[in-house]
């Protein structure tokens, strides 16, 4: 990665975007270190939503009014944003769906149940958050595949020379796995994944959620079937998110929620389905929150998601050092060159929840728990930790607060 | 830091650092475990009975100070009462002697170990357990 060749980052101006920091917590300014589990929101993501609120309204797609023509219009083109950004070939291969969860659930569900059965093997890695998890092993259990996982040994690093011996387990059908791991930030040899997943006769689905904040996304480098991202991690609103995959497995999909607009007819003795995208839209989505989701991609965009690269990098760099300083502090995950701005540590003798709850005493916010990834946890011998997640508008001198805390929280329980 | 010396107030502390009735007893006449799972704490409680009377309660466990000091100090609460009392037991009768202003993802911490204890109880002498601790027999216990 050239770092010196990528451009700069004034988080300070991006913070004035950003409402929640005019507001003080226990009487201390904001230091916002969770924006792994949701990053906060500019000014602009909440002015477009508000404006399409205000001018824009309506329901969308069945409409012939003005309004709804409006709407629709605006909700489609959120669609094509999405599409820019992810780098798809075609708009309708981007289905609108709640988070990466749903997302998920839409193919575990729809390509799962018709395309699995005794003999298949499903692998999942164990840096997935239960998201891109969960969904498999209950399919593969339902459809009586075998679920096996790619392991990862006690430093939390993905052990890619057990995959063949997975082979032994069954046909490989799904290759689940994220780009970007949750808890340790650990970026994921998605490329090789895929290309065994390939090479074995499966489908390669990825989890995008703690990628698409941090690093441009082009699913057709990728090579990847399926991709998931969602909005709320990348400063656009929660409740809308997407899901990516190739049309013609897309198109041979059975949908997973049934009901409203995701039909072409129905008659009482039966009912044929709307196209794709709108196949696995059931119901009335997200509208305002497509708009904001794309609101947020173009101020993503703007700031330049190689600027964010280099900005959280540096941070991940200083938080990496500042936390080793700490007696008792014990860091999980790779190196800063192989993560995104996210940081688990424990502190010897003192709970997650304690120090965050510590922590928080200083105005300073950050996530205590298995962050949906029991596995790996487990394989780490921890049941929680402590973690610390930057994002574009974070400073240097928070994660100093951070370690100020932290020094507080050995005083106390020493 | 007014808020935190209430929250970890000394008595707190000293229950978290050395907790009272740690351990396990062998042949134990009641046990259960469980986790609190939006924090990955873990409590295990053992009880023996000498007749219709808590002789001897253990636990064991790892979490926060909240969990494990609420846990260790309802090991001296309970001895001596009976499993229907214990069943009977209201949350607020643990809640005072900890004594501490809990926010709800703290009081689900707070009131793990009455939780397991209710459940080892119902395991183990057919006490009713009350709905709100039902969840718990349907975690995972190892």
């Amino acid at each position: 990665m050239a770092v010196t060749a990528q451009p700069r980052l004034d988080a300070q101006r991006i913070r004035a975007d950003f409402p929640i920091f005019e507001h003080p917590v226990h009487g201390k300014p904001l230091a916002y270190l969770d924006s792994a589990a949701s990053s906060q929101k500019p000014r602009q993501v909440l002015d477009a939503m508000t404006t399409f609120y205000e001018t824009s309204y309506a329901n969308i797609h069945r409409g012939v009014y003005d309004l709804a023509e409006r709407a629709t219009e605006a909700y489609e083109a959120a669609r094509e944003t999405v599409r820019g950004f992810v780098n798809a070939p075609a708009a309708r291969e981007v289905v609108f769906t709640r988070n990466v969860t749903a997302a998920m659930n839409v193919v575990a569900y729809g390509w799962g149940l018709d395309n699995l059965g005794p003999g298949d093997l499903v692998v999942a890695t164990e840096l997935e958050h239960h998201s891109n998890f969960v969904p498999w092993q209950y399919i593969a259990g339902r459809t009586g595949a075998e679920f096996a996982v790619v392991p990862v040994d006690a430093e939390g690093e993905l052990l890619l020379d057990d995959l063949d011996a997975l082979l032994a387990r069954g046909r490989p059908k799904v290759v689940a796995c994220a780009a970007v791991n949750n808890s340790l930030g650990t970026i994921l040899p998605v490329s090789r994944l895929v290309e065994w997943a390939h090479g074995n006769g499966a489908i390669a689905v990825v989890d995008a959620a703690q990628a698409a904040p941090h690093t441009a996304l082009d699913v057709q480098a990728l090579g990847a079937d399926f991709v998931g991202l969602t909005a709320h991690k990348l400063c656009g609103p929660t409740g809308i998110g997407a899901l990516w995959g190739r049309a013609e497995l897309l198109e041979a999909m059975s949908p997973f929620e049934l009901g409203g607009h995701m039909i072409r007819k129905v008659t009482v003795e039966r009912t044929t389905w709307n196209e794709i995208p709108h196949k696995f839209e059931a119901g009335t989505g997200a509208i305002a929150e497509a708009v904001g989701f794309a609101a947020a991609i173009d101020y993503v965009t703007e700031a330049g998601l190689s600027a964010v690269e280099r900005h959280e990098h540096e941070l991940t760099e200083y938080a990496l050092a500042r936390l080793a300083e700490i007696p008792g502090v014990r860091l999980f995950g790779p190196p800063a060159d192989r993560r995104v701005g996210i940081v688990s540590f424990a502190l010897d003798g003192i709970h997650p929840h304690d120090v965050a709850q510590i922590v928080d005493a200083e105005g300073v916010a950050v996530r205590a728990g298995h962050h949906c990834n029991q596995p790996l946890m487990a394989k780490l011998g921890v049941g929680a930790t402590t973690r610390a997640s930057f994002y574009l508008y974070t400073l240097p001198e928070e994660i100093d607060r951070l370690a100020a805390g932290l020094h507080s929280a050995r005083k106390l329980f020493s | 830091m007014s808020e935190l010396d209430s929250l970890y107030r000394e008595v707190i502390l000293d229950h978290y650092k050395n907790p009272r009735g740690h351990g396990v007893i062998e042949g134990a006449d009641a046990e259960a475990e469980g986790q609190n799972p939006l924090c990955g704490d873990e409590v295990s409680i053992a009880v023996a009975f000498d007749g219709d009377r808590i002789a001897d309660v253990k636990f064991q466990g790892r979490g926060c100070a909240i969990s494990q000091a609420s846990t260790s100090m309802l090991m001296d609460m309970v001895k001596g009462r009976t499993a229907e009392e214990v069943a009977a037991m209201s949350r607020e009768e643990l809640l005072d002697e900890v004594g501490i202003p809990l926010t709800p993802v703290r009081l689900k911490c707070a009131l793990l170990g009455l939780g397991v204890l209710k459940l080892a109880l119902h395991k183990g002498r057919g006490t009713p357990l009350p709905g709100e601790w039902a969840g718990l027999d349907e975690l995972e216990l190892k």
